[in-house]
């Protein structure tokens, strides 16, 4: 399988590359790790005329602490994500999440940018970035502007990204300490998408639980933030009796397709399964 | 930078630095196999699954089916090509492959011995579950995962008692 013809530019800055965007127009995609856009073009479902690499701008990659926020530099790769130190102490969700995404070769070269920015709902990392209230940073002509991830999902593979703009950065306030998280997915295989997955982050106090938000991968158009399931756990031990609350919570916004991955029935069932799993898990994990 | 046509990619490919024109489309494997004819990396499924691509890129496990040559521009390459030693003598991978019978048809072992080689750079005595992830994107379809585990284990063991060897680095 070969992609079809396509001029690639490789700029050495954000602002070159926001610019030869700008120039290039609709047909000009940027490219970041390149194995959600590489195979599509393969396929020839993507066809683009430009390709504007971003694998050689300095300042990109990268996980720093900046105060109480953690940022995330977009072309850092999952297996980084995996290695930082930072963030198996601070955020360590992201790193039972990014384990479970694909397999070792495409970790090395997938990018977390790449993940969130492509609006792809099979994608692990948006969900998770609903359940932290992350903040993208969008560079385009004008300059910086920030969106928060949930209000930047519109539609599987539409997204508040507009043609010419960058997703440059991704930024969220470390969880609590002691907090207790979770990501929980099944998958048919090692590479496959979730045939239902749940983000979970929850900080217990007293025995109660006093704060609580709970994502969901793949069960609708767009990452869902369950709202109504996370207020189920507030102010309750999280016992059998809060879980099975949330988990049905859950089951009630999502809003799955029948597909290779099984019916519509058998995906909600397994969500509430996920949901399940993980709030039982980040709970043992809470300090 | 705009190259509507052909451009000239070199690319250090088991210790040497490799030139051809290529269009930008060309991908790594192309560029491996048909450029510089290293038919060691295989094609197999060419949708980013099976791993018989794969190749070792700066220290990483890469699938060449899925990066364009330009990509890889300044970079170092190291295929199954560039394993044994120069007068000939196989990498313990190789040795061990052989010796636990860790291929069945042989299609998937280049992209089974370039991933075993990164995993065991980065974590030369694996447990057998930690092999077992490892090389989680590499496909058999003979199904003889048993004894390519054994063989990775058993090459980890030859390695550790010999002097770290950073082939092509």
């Amino acid at each position: 399988m070969i992609p079809g013809r396509f001029t690639y530019h490789r700029p050495n800055s954000v602002g070159e590359a926001v610019k030869l965007l700008a120039d290039l127009g609709e047909e000009a995609r940027p490219l970041a790790g390149g194995h959600s856009l590489i195979p599509m073009m393969k396929l020839r479902l993507a066809q683009p005329e430009h390709l504007v690499d971003l694998g050689r701008i300095g300042g990109l990659k990268g996980v720093r602490s900046e105060g109480a926020d953690i940022v995330l530099g977009a072309m850092t790769t999952q297996a980084e994500i995996l290695d930082s130190a930072l963030l198996r102490e601070k955020a360590p969700i992201l790193q039972e999440a990014a384990q479970v995404i694909a397999d070792p070769q495409v970790r090395y070269q997938g990018t977390i940018g790449g993940n969130v920015a492509n609006g792809d709902p099979g994608n692990d990392m948006p969900g998770l970035m609903l359940c932290l209230d992350a903040r993208y940073t969008l560079t385009g002509g004008k300059g910086n502007r920030q969106v928060a991830a949930r209000d930047f999902y519109e539609a599987a593979f539409f997204t508040k990204l507009q043609p010419g703009e960058i997703l440059t950065e991704i930024r969220f306030a470390a969880p609590t300490a002691g907090h207790g998280w979770a990501y929980e997915k099944l998958k048919r295989k090692i590479g496959d998408y979730a045939v239902a997955a749940a983000a979970v982050v929850l900080t217990m106090s007293g025995g109660k639980c006093s704060g609580a938000s709970i994502a969901l991968t793949n069960v609708a158009q767009t990452p869902l933030l369950a709202v109504d399931a996370a207020k189920a756990l507030v102010d309750t031990a999280v016992d059998a009796g809060a879980i099975d609350a949330a988990a049905k919570a859950a089951i009630a916004i999502s809003d799955p397709t029948t597909d290779t991955r099984g019916p519509v029935e058998y995906r909600r069932s397994v969500l509430g399964v996920m949901v399940r799993r993980a709030i039982a898990r980040a709970k043992s994990r809470a300090r | 930078m705009s190259n509507p046509a052909k451009t000239r990619v070199t690319i250090n490919v088991n210790g040497k630095d490799m030139s051809a024109e290529v269009e930008p489309r060309t991908l790594l494997i192309h560029f491996l196999r048909e450029n510089l004819n290293l038919t060691g990396p295989h094609i197999g499924c060419e949708t980013t699954h099976c791993g018989a691509c794969t190749v070792d890129l700066d220290g990483r496990s890469v699938k060449s089916c899925t990066l364009f040559a330009v990509q890889a521009e300044g970079s170092k390459v190291v295929t199954i090509e560039g394993m044994a030693a120069a007068d000939g003598s196989l990498h313990p991978l190789q040795a061990a492959f052989a010796e636990h019978h860790g291929l069945q048809c042989g299609f998937c072992t280049p992209g089974m011995i370039t991933r075993a080689y990164r995993l065991l750079q980065e974590n030369p005595t694996p447990t057998d579950e930690e092999i077992r992830f490892g090389i989680a994107g590499n496909i058999c379809r003979c199904t003889g995962y048993q004894n390519i585990v054994k063989a990775i284990r058993s090459a980890a063991q030859v390695m550790a008692g010999q002097p770290r060897k950073e082939a092509a680095e």
